[in-house]
């Protein structure tokens, strides 16, 4: 025996679980969706995704190397997620620089300002994403015609509404829904699950989604909490609504299987770093961001309101960490 | 299947060759026992240089209520009264004996034959596990005749027995119901009957099918002493969680098992009872698992107290290369041995080599919050922040989240993808507090 | 034209609305305190290093205030200059303590005293030391964990890499003592400045019988004593194996050095002795 002897602390094992596993489960939980949205709009999506991804990658690199105190990070993966959230999170004709800009304002602004990985307060990739959407409102919101689910139609480089933005429209002109939802604009249901709805990225199938969050909780880097409490609060609230008036408040099975909802509830909720600790934290979180989902969507003035949600919630954060915690043995 | 209901780990559960028989491990040259072997008020040495001693014979006397008498495991004579390396490396005031042959005392009745009658009364079984200085030999080291005496105002329900042994890597408590399974029952209903309850259960996890079957049989011939089998998950053999997994019932946050109306004792502490007050024995042997995952003979050694640790080495075919850590009792809990220096103590119940490339901690990185140590932890702590709050030095707050309800079992640490050195810093927090706490007194 | 107006007007009118309550709150729950606390406070050097054994600057001016006279209560930091200057306020004078400085009494470095195990986690003198005994295996010595270091408020403290341990800078050390009260095993000791800097310690602190300490440490006090025959003035006590100068007795004359067979005595900042 020639080693010297290491002495620490109980415990003297540890799980096989690491920062770098984790993070790599969720890039691995995101590839059904970026499969789906590769599918769907083809190089556009590939351009967008790749450009994403490395300009974060090359930001975080950058920063760390240039800035003292900084711990290199960028092979965890972190990076990685937060460059394919934000793709998701683009229409997939956005100008090349600003979707750069966007990876710079995600790791510069909204990570590596407030320390690095695990200190930041927002969702970096939401974060990106409400500065190029306050910035470029017209840019962000006009989205390529999406090519069908099946068959060979090719990406039209005509712009049209998101099936969301355009009811939201129809009904500030006082047309009934119900005519609404005849139009081609709206997809069926089907189509809502399997794809084919236009909008960003990530938000075109809801199923591939789902998929990757199966796969999180499978690998248990989520709980249920948050996306149950998320999908479950927006569908009951709309639900609510649309009874008492359906002319005026949409279905809660459009509201909950379009737009970017299942993307928010299942990745950009459920970010670590972001949300609460304790699962009763965690409910009330998912809680409030759906109703603020709702409430956004219906009454505000953007089409979407995912994000904005979530990011207010994130806000809410430490507060909700001291009000709800877990129930301590014996107490 | 039963179990707990907050929190809680499966860690790889490495239960090397836990079927092969115990080895019992030749005598010493020399042997050293340590003077205070327990949790409590210091003993007080009783013999001198030179003196004669045989196996059982007293050698260190302890008068306070919370105290355990030393008694010899050697015969021969006491070489000197020195201070030796303790698992920490501080230096504790122990015995040296020169072993010469194997004289035990007249009254230890040293035969084969299960002695299934109990002639003495509570109090004399009290009075029995005092003199013959049991303590728990689950790790703790508490002497075991103050949890037989249950406080004024309170009773005992149920006498709860820890077979579960959900450490990984040791095997000890497993040979020895397998072994010794009537004794230790036969210990169990001694502990019935110095606290009077009717019920007792033994909890033992479900990864070990033969302990269970084997004890289920014997039980049958024995008044109230129950069997249950547990679902094998991490703490469950810490007091709280294994009341809470048996019989339901939470200890009330800083209170006592016996406010829960239970008394816990290690199947190994059963086993030492009954062979103080069934054959007037003292403490001076025990098991010890030696294992590791590169070690050559895995094996549980039945070992006298004061046996030094190299030889139990020697014993399972010597130091493995690049062994980087030794470990006293099991990986989530035991302690990281400052040199092989040292002896057996009645606490020791095992010896963990650690290769290299196991013994380093992985190296610290910023918190993801990810919240696995919130739903880990089995006594619903937050021990991201409480590790928080000690590093920034805020103990009044660390105190009000509870910091001292922490039963140090590791899950936190264990499961943190960051590797935060997380119950490093509850440790610390509770030592402060306790500081504070008693400032304030 | 209309809106700019009326935009002025509501916005005035809030101001003054806000004005008032404002106001009203100030009065209603004002409280009343002896002007001489702010005068006091603002005397001090509003640091809030605690050395002074309150809870910050403005908790020592409540003290000082309370208590009327300044016995017992020493600004280290300020010094002798801030306390004169307080001195005043309360129409008392002042007694002048003398400078003192914060002491490591501890050589155990990489060299002197081989480190025989490694240590990992939690980067803490105080967890460390309830662990084990330290990298050493010294008992009493420092653990070289750095909660000193971290305690110093004015950046006084650094742990050298080459000897692991900690290092005291003269000139920014304050004597707040937040390093005595931060190091779990009593290594550091605040003692007298002494002339032009000068000191004479025991940079040992193990209580082991000499040939145990040797061990681990060569540059253990081995208890000989032969400081304390040489020592004319009677500073130089020897209990529980270890040999203690009496800064306040000492008068720097530098005899028990040389006598200390391991070195354990440390002389600072004299000239270079003349070789005889």
């Amino acid at each position: 025996m020639n080693n010297k002897l290491i002495i620490s602390g109980a415990p003297h094992v540890h799980s096989p679980e690491n920062v770098n596993k984790i993070m790599w489960g969720v890039v691995i939980a995101l590839i059904p969706t970026l499969l789906t949205s590769i599918y769907f709009f083809r190089f556009e999506a590939l351009l967008t995704v790749s450009v994403a991804v490395a300009s974060c990658l090359f930001f975080e690199w950058a920063i760390q190397k240039y800035l003292p105190k900084q711990t290199p990070t960028t092979s965890d993966g972190s990076a990685v997620i937060t460059g394919l959230l934000l793709a998701f999170n683009l229409p997939s004709n956005l100008p090349i620089w600003m979707t750069i800009l966007g990876s710079l304002v995600a790791i510069g602004i909204a990570k590596m300002a407030f320390g690095g990985l695990g200190k930041n307060p927002f969702n970096p990739a939401l974060v990106a994403r409400a500065f190029l959407l306050i910035s470029f409102p017209v840019a962000m919101t006009s989205w390529p015609t999406i090519r069908p689910l099946f068959g060979d139609g090719i990406v039209d480089a005509m712009t049209g509404p998101t099936p969301f933005g355009f009811l939201k429209e129809g009904i500030a002109q006082g047309i009934p829904l119900s005519e609404l939802m005849q139009h081609a604009h709206v997809p069926s249901y089907a189509s809502l699950l399997f794809g084919a709805n236009g909008g960003s990225l990530g938000e075109v199938s809801a199923l591939a989604i789902i998929l990757g969050g199966l796969y999180m909780l499978w690998k248990r880097i989520i709980t249920w909490h948050i996306p149950v409490a998320f999908i479950g609060s927006a569908f009951v609230f709309a639900a609510i609504l649309s009874a008492i008036n359906p002319e005026v408040f949409i279905n809660p099975w459009v509201h909950i299987l379009s737009g970017g909802l299942m993307l928010g509830a299942v990745f950009m909720a459920t970010d670590l770093v972001t949300s609460p600790m304790s699962p009763k934290g965690q409910l009330v979180f998912g809680l409030g961001c759906g109703v603020l989902t709702i409430v956004i969507r219906v009454w505000g003035a953007y089409p979407e309101g995912v994000s904005f949600a979530i990011l207010i919630m994130n806000a809410f954060v430490p507060l909700i960490d001291r009000a709800f915690k877990p129930r301590i043995f014996g107490k | 299947m039963k179990t707990f209901k907050i929190g809680g780990i499966h860690p790889d559960e490495h239960k090397i060759r836990a079927e092969d028989q115990t080895i019992t491990l030749d005598l010493p040259k020399q042997g050293i026992v340590f003077v205070s072997q327990h949790l409590g008020a210091p003993s007080e040495c009783i013999v001198a240089k030179g003196d004669k001693v045989k196996v059982g014979q007293l050698l260190t006397k302890n008068e306070n209520f919370i105290g355990a008498n030393v008694h010899s495991p050697f015969s021969g004579t006491v070489n000197k009264i020195d201070t030796i390396y303790d698992a920490s490396g501080y230096r504790k005031e122990a015995i040296v004996i020169d072993v010469e042959g194997d004289k035990w005392l007249e009254n230890i009745d040293r035969s084969e034959m299960i002695k299934r009658e109990i002639s003495l009364d509570k109090n004399e079984i009290i009075a029995k596990v005092k003199e013959m200085g049991i303590v728990g030999l689950g790790g703790a080291c508490f002497p075991t005749h103050v949890k037989l005496m249950v406080p004024e105002g309170r009773s005992a329900e149920y006498l709860i027995i820890n077979g579960v042994e959900c450490e990984p890597y040791l095997t000890d408590d497993y040979r020895l119901m397998v072994e010794h399974g009537e004794q230790c029952l036969v210990g169990v209903s001694i502990l019935q009957k110095a606290l009077g309850v009717k019920t007792a259960y033994i909890g033992i996890e479900n990864n070990k099918p033969k302990a269970i079957e084997h004890l289920k049989k014997l039980a049958n011939s024995f008044e109230g002493i129950e069997v249950v089998a547990l679902q094998v998950k991490y703490p469950q053999g810490a007091e709280k969680q294994l009341i809470n997994a048996i019989t339901g019932r939470e200890v009330p946050s800083g209170k006592l098992p016996i406010d829960a109306g239970c008394v816990v004792c290690n199947i190994c502490t059963a086993h030492a009872v009954y062979e103080a007050v069934q054959k007037n024995k003292p403490l001076i042997d025990r098991i010890v698992t030696v294992t590791g995952l590169h070690v050559e003979k895995v094996s549980n050694l039945f070992v006298r107290i004061g046996t030094p640790i190299s030889m139990l080495l020697d014993a399972v075919g010597g130091v493995p290369e690049n062994t980087s850590k030794i470990i006293s009792g099991g990986p989530m809990m035991g302690k990281a041995l400052f040199s092989a220096d040292t002896a057996v103590t009645k606490g020791t119940s095992a010896l963990l080599l650690m290769d290299e490339s196991l013994a380093h901690r992985g190296e610290t990185t910023n918190c993801i919050r990810c919240a696995k140590c919130v739903n880990v932890c089995p006594m619903g702590l937050e021990p991201y922040l409480l590790g928080a709050l000690v590093e920034n030095e805020n103990f009044e707050r660390a105190e009000n989240e509870s910091v001292m309800d922490c039963i140090e079992c590791g899950s936190c640490l264990y499961t943190c993808p960051s590797y935060r050195p997380l119950l490093d810093c509850i440790r610390v927090g509770k030592y402060t507090v306790r500081v504070l706490q008693s400032k304030r007194k | 034209m209309n809106i700019i107006i009326l935009s002025f007007v509501i916005l005035a009118a809030l101001a003054a609305l806000a004005a008032i309550a404002v106001y009203i709150v100030a009065k209603k729950f004002y409280v009343e305190e002896d002007p001489r606390i702010d005068r006091v406070n603002e005397l001090l050097p509003g640091v809030n290093c605690g050395g002074c054994g309150f809870p910050g600057c403005r908790a020592f001016a409540e003290a000082i205030i309370k208590q009327g006279r300044l016995d017992g209560l020493n600004c280290p930091v300020g010094g002798a200059d801030c306390m004169k200057s307080i001195a005043p306020v309360l129409g008392v004078e002042v007694v002048v303590e003398d400078p003192k400085i914060a002491v490591v009494r501890c050589s155990g470095s990489k060299e002197n005293s081989p480190r025989t195990v490694d240590f990992e986690g939690f980067q803490n003198c105080r967890f460390s030391f309830n662990l084990y005994t330290g990298v050493t295996g010294c008992p009493h010595g420092c653990v070289g964990l750095g909660n000193c270091v971290q305690s110093c408020q004015f950046d006084a403290m650094y742990i050298d890499d080459e000897t692991g341990l900690p290092v005291v800078i003269d000139d920014k050390c304050v004597a707040c003592g937040a390093c005595v009260t931060a190091c779990p095993r009593g290594v550091i000791q605040l003692r007298l400045k002494g002339k032009k800097d000068r000191r004479i310690f025991v940079s040992c602190i193990n209580k082991e019988k000499g040939a145990l300490g040797k061990k681990h440490c060569s540059v253990v006090c081995i208890a000989c004593a032969k400081c304390q025959k040489v020592c004319a003035f009677g500073a130089i006590t020897v209990t529980n194996n270890l040999a203690y100068i009496d800064h306040t007795k000492c008068k720097l004359c530098r005899k028990c050095a040389p006598e200390c067979p391991t070195g354990a005595i440390h002389e600072l900042n004299f000239p270079e002795r003349k070789i005889v």
